[in-house]
């Protein structure tokens, strides 16, 4: 049973971290910068803060299929919308997932090797992954997803994202 | 090993400057001005003591632009530039 609660803590983890992957990564292209947080403090934060998010997802998955309570196999984990339980919104958290991985292995793995344009064609995916996995959870949440302080964590994440993408919009493509 | 920019990729965003204040100095638009010592061009060796330094300038470049090139003096291209001088 502690698996479910590590799973759902896990999860909300994850929703903040990778809510502050996103705003730090945004702070990275509009060159946010202060004397007291120069560029590269933000830049490996963001990375920092990535890698913590990619080990609290790891958790949130492995213990929610360990746990039994609700069906969920290991091929659910990678396809997309097979699960015998909750197709739709555990779906959506295998296509994050996915998402997750492939920006995860494209940034540390081969950023040198890909080059500059294919990786931030590839890394573009955490746009995507990011408001995929926020749906994922509010979708599965349940009677968690209504708990004052959950809604009250969620919508901050989502504001604040929110505001880093108009700020994001204001800068162009250049590096 | 050398310090390379390339600077066609370098945008200026300044990162190296702040992670290897050692070697690097930005100009007035922002780009890295690398200092003598470890001026590719004039054939220099990164001290030993600043490797760290250098490697965390180079993995933090988010234009991919500086390099660390470890071929040895006698490098054709090398020498062509120390040539062209």
């Amino acid at each position: 049973m502690w698996t479910w609660y590590a799973s759902r803590a896990a999860g909300l983890v994850s929703l903040v971290l990778l809510s502050g992957s996103v705003l730090l990564g945004i702070g990275g292209v509009t060159r946010a910068a202060s004397a007291r947080w120069p560029r590269f403090a933000v830049q490996r934060l963001h990375r920092n803060l990535s890698m913590l998010a990619v080990a609290f997802v790891a958790l949130h998955v492995l213990t929610a299929v360990l746990d039994g309570y609700v069906p969920i196999s290991w091929l659910d984990v990678l396809l997309p919308f097979t699960s015998a339980y909750e197709p739709w919104w555990l779906g959506l958290g295998t296509v994050a997932l996915d998402l997750l991985l492939a920006v995860l292995v494209t940034t540390s793995l081969l950023r040198v090797r890909l080059g500059l344009r294919a990786w931030r064609a590839v890394h573009r995916a955490a746009y995507a992954c990011w408001p995929v996995a926020v749906l994922h959870g509010i979708g599965l949440g349940g009677v968690d997803t209504t708990t004052w302080w959950v809604l009250t964590l969620t919508l901050a994440c989502v504001a604040a994202v929110g505001v880093g993408l108009v700020r994001r919009t204001a800068v162009g493509t250049r590096p | 090993m050398r310090l390379r920019v390339d600077p066609v990729a370098c945008a200026g965003h300044g990162l190296c400057a702040d992670l290897l204040p050692e070697g690097i100095t930005l100009d007035e638009w922002g780009y890295p001005l690398l200092d003598p010592l470890l001026d590719p061009l004039l054939d220099a060796e990164i001290p030993a003591d600043l490797l760290p330094h250098a490697r965390a300038a180079v993995a933090a470049c988010p234009a991919l632009a500086l390099r660390l090139d470890p071929t040895g003096p006698d490098d054709r291209r090398h020498g062509r530039n120390r040539r062209s001088r």
